[in-house]
């Protein structure tokens, strides 16, 4: 493909919205898709009859994503929902994340697979509590990309003095938060300003529309392309006359670069061995890079099995059966201090017992609180895990898929909770 | 969405590795596995992902096809030869079976349908071969109810979908424990549009059956989607039926599979074609019009 001359792959953008229904959130994705023609003529009826049923005035573009009956019939949204569109650019994954039931809960499962984050601001309420709670979750998942739009400016007059107080506040919290990357955007969502077309309105604007700005930003997958990390999930042993001997590990690489010949230290047996031969259906690579799916040979017959993870020798993961982490509780009966439950890092599996909370973090002032110690559904913590095995992880800042683990309760097999290693 | 073709996406590769992942965590949590297989394009793809995943081992799943009766007759030819050149297990079971042995009642009138009756024939098959996993090729692009769907989805030993309780997915940790009689449905493709789907295809020259390509086939036209006429399909006064050039957008149960006016002979027409339309694949789904939930209640009782 051809943009402005030079040739381009088109790669592929994860993000999710935050920001309470009346901030707009549904009106801009729908906008989005409606102005950039992803929306088709059928999807189109079908908002149109809703709509009429539901005895909705205006064209209602929130109907696009609430998909199940319940979220139509109370205009509400349940449960995240992914929306795709594809411009010449890039193809876009919108975790669309709901605004009121149990929010914090979908924010993080939407930030869990964002490489950016989009988050609403009402102009006339500028930055609000839930605003620090969004930007806090967006920076507690380590996402590097942050946008806020400042939605509603045709309910200000367009004025550019409420859209720079606005913006001077964010960038004091983006400073308290650390994060990488963050962008503001004057917008109205409901008359499409600035999200797909720049504003007429707003000549004193000058940066990008939205769409301009998720198509042309530059997003890192590999965070350390030095430090390998493969986490084995099943083992290849085809057993036939042809491949007799053969013996791979098949697994997604979660960090780092991988080559035939490098020397790898397996997981937890501290055995080392080199890399004979990485596979895909037939075809040998001379490298693969971390989000690929491939098959590892290594020269050496070696005892390894789910759960195993093969890494760089020269930067060994942390392993412990004491963890730190902050987590996310996620179910509406509290976390148990003492309490027995199963963890997942990765592929890997473990018994965990809970030793202590450290703090609960207050995400509505950003204060950590000491009082308090009650972990219940929706809460952000710090709390410390003994482990029934050694476990081998880095901390989530590091690599987010080997320093990120759930938490399952044993009797009703739910996931009751994320944790991110500290 | 501009008509462009581009077959070097990196984008399908990181769907690829995506999809490649989940099926080898299915391989690895799951006992009992096999894989919805209806002889349309999405689990033809879902196939070949599953070769990839575990080449050079053969592929750990069995196929399962969930037969209506009311199929186009190159569809079985395709299933049987597939099955075949990849050496996996076919497990086909009846809709008819379950209607004669009185599971399900069948359908009367014009507008009939064993499309939802194929429900009941598959929680059967999955009690029968105390199957724990299905691997399907749903994707959240297809619907509006789909877009809430997890890969992993739970499903009760009453094989219902509980929508509003589903559990959270993080990062790319599946978590598949369940209660015995329980079972899971999996969705690798669970992110693909329609038009990856197609281009992916393109790239890895998969074989299609070739009802996706233009043909000439008799079909009459109802509520504005197009039918394919079959003996059995019952015409209403003011049908007639005609022939002309069209192809399948979807395959399905020929009673509610949607044909496309098309005269796009090769996989990059096809491509052109789709990426210029202006309605979505399962537009032409007899079975989704029925009602605006169609698809969610249908999920709910045990659907694909």
């Amino acid at each position: 493909m051809k943009i402005n001359g030079k040739s381009e792959n088109k790669s592929l953008l994860r993000f999710t919205t935050a920001g309470s229904v009346d901030d707009g959130k549904s009106t801009l994705i729908g906008r989005l898709l409606y102005d950039s023609k992803s929306i088709f003529e059928d999807q189109m009826e079908h908002i149109v009859q809703s709509g009429k049923r539901l005895g909705r005035e205006e064209l209602d573009l929130s109907l696009l994503t609430d998909g199940l009956r319940a979220e139509r019939e109370q205009g509400i949204t349940i449960d995240v929902a992914y929306r795709y569109f594809a411009t010449p650019a890039r193809k876009f994954i919108i975790a669309d994340t709901p605004g009121h039931i149990q929010y914090t809960r979908n924010m993080v499962t939407g930030a869990s697979t964002a490489d950016l984050a989009v988050i609403l601001i009402d102009a006339r309420k500028g930055v609000l509590e839930q605003t620090i709670r969004h930007s806090y979750i967006a920076s507690l998942l380590d996402i590097r990309h942050i946008i806020f739009c400042i939605n509603k400016m045709d309910m200000i007059n367009w004025d550019e003095s409420v859209y720079t107080n606005i913006k001077n506040e964010l960038a004091l919290l983006v400073d308290k938060l650390n994060i990488a990357d963050s962008h503001f955007i004057p917008i109205s969502a409901k008359y499409g300003d600035n999200v797909v077309d720049k504003s007429e309105k707003m000549n004193w604007y000058h940066g990008k529309t939205f769409l301009k700005l998720i198509e042309s930003i530059e997003i890192r997958k590999n965070k350390n392309p030095d430090i390998k990390r493969f986490p084995v999930q099943t083992i290849i042993r085809p057993n036939t006359s042809e491949f007799h001997d053969y013996r791979g590990y098949a697994g997604r690489v979660a960090g780092g670069v991988f080559r035939p010949g490098d020397e790898v230290t397996v997981l937890p047996s501290l055995l080392k061995s080199k890399i004979k031969s990485i596979d895909v259906l037939g075809k040998t690579l001379s490298e693969t890079i971390a989000g690929d799916s491939v098959t590892i040979s290594l020269e050496d017959q070696i005892d390894i099995s789910r759960g195993d993870m093969l890494v760089s020798s020269d930067d060994l993961p942390v392993i412990s059966q004491d963890i730190k982490l902050m987590i996310c509780w996620f179910n509406e009966r509290p976390m148990k201090i003492g309490g027995r439950y199963l963890i997942k890092i990765n592929s890997n599996e473990a018994g965990c017992i809970v030793k202590s909370v450290n703090y609960r973090m207050n995400i509505n002032n950003l204060e950590n609180d000491f009082e308090n110690r009650t972990i219940n559904m929706n809460d952000i913590a710090s709390i410390t895990i003994k482990t029934s095995k050694p476990m081998f992880f880095d901390s989530y800042k590091k690599n987010n898929i080997t320093g990120s683990m759930i938490f399952i309760d044993e009797g009703t097999n739910e996931t009751v909770a994320a944790g991110m290693i500290v | 969405m501009k008509n462009v073709i581009n077959i070097n996406d990196e984008h399908l590769k990181e769907l690829e590795a995506e999809a490649i992942f989940v099926m080898r965590e299915v391989a690895a949590q799951f006992e009992n596995k096999v894989l919805l297989f209806s002889g349309g394009k999405d689990s033809i793809l879902l196939v070949h992902l599953a070769r990839k995943a575990f080449w050079p081992a053969r592929i750990p799943f069995s196929l399962m096809h969930i037969d209506t009766g009311h199929n186009f007759e190159e569809t079985l030819k395709f299933r049987d030869d597939l099955a075949k050149e990849f050496g996996a297990e076919l497990i086909v079971r009846y809709v008819q079976d379950s209607i004669d042995k009185g599971r399900v009642t069948e359908e009367q009138g014009v507008n009939a349908s064993r499309n939802k009756a194929q429900s009941i024939t598959l929680l059967d098959a999955i009690d029968e071969l105390k199957i724990d996993v299905a691997i399907g090729g749903g994707r959240r692009d297809e619907e509006k109810a789909r877009a809430k769907e997890r890969f992993f989805s739970h499903r009760n030993e009453f094989g219902q979908w509980d929508p509003k309780n589903q559990r959270p997915e993080l990062w790319n940790i599946f978590n598949g424990r369940k209660h015995s009689g329980e079972h899971f449905r999996v969705f690798p493709i669970s992110n693909w549009t329609e038009l990856d789907v197609w281009q992916y295809i393109l790239n890895e020259n998969i074989k299609l059956p070739e009802l996706y390509y233009t043909h000439k086939r008799k079909i009459f036209s109802r509520n504005g989607v197009y039918l394919a006429w079959a003996p059995f399909m019952q015409l209403k006064p003011n049908e007639h039926v005609f022939e002309t050039d069209v192809r399948c957008r979807t395959i399905g149960d020929i009673t509610c599979t949607g044909l496309t006016l098309s005269k796009a002979g090769s996989l990059e027409e096809i491509i052109s074609e789709i990426a210029a339309t202006r309605v979505t694949e399962r537009g032409g789904r007899y079975d989704d019009k029925r009602s605006e939930a169609a698809m969610e209640d249908r999920k709910k009782e045990g659907y694909f």
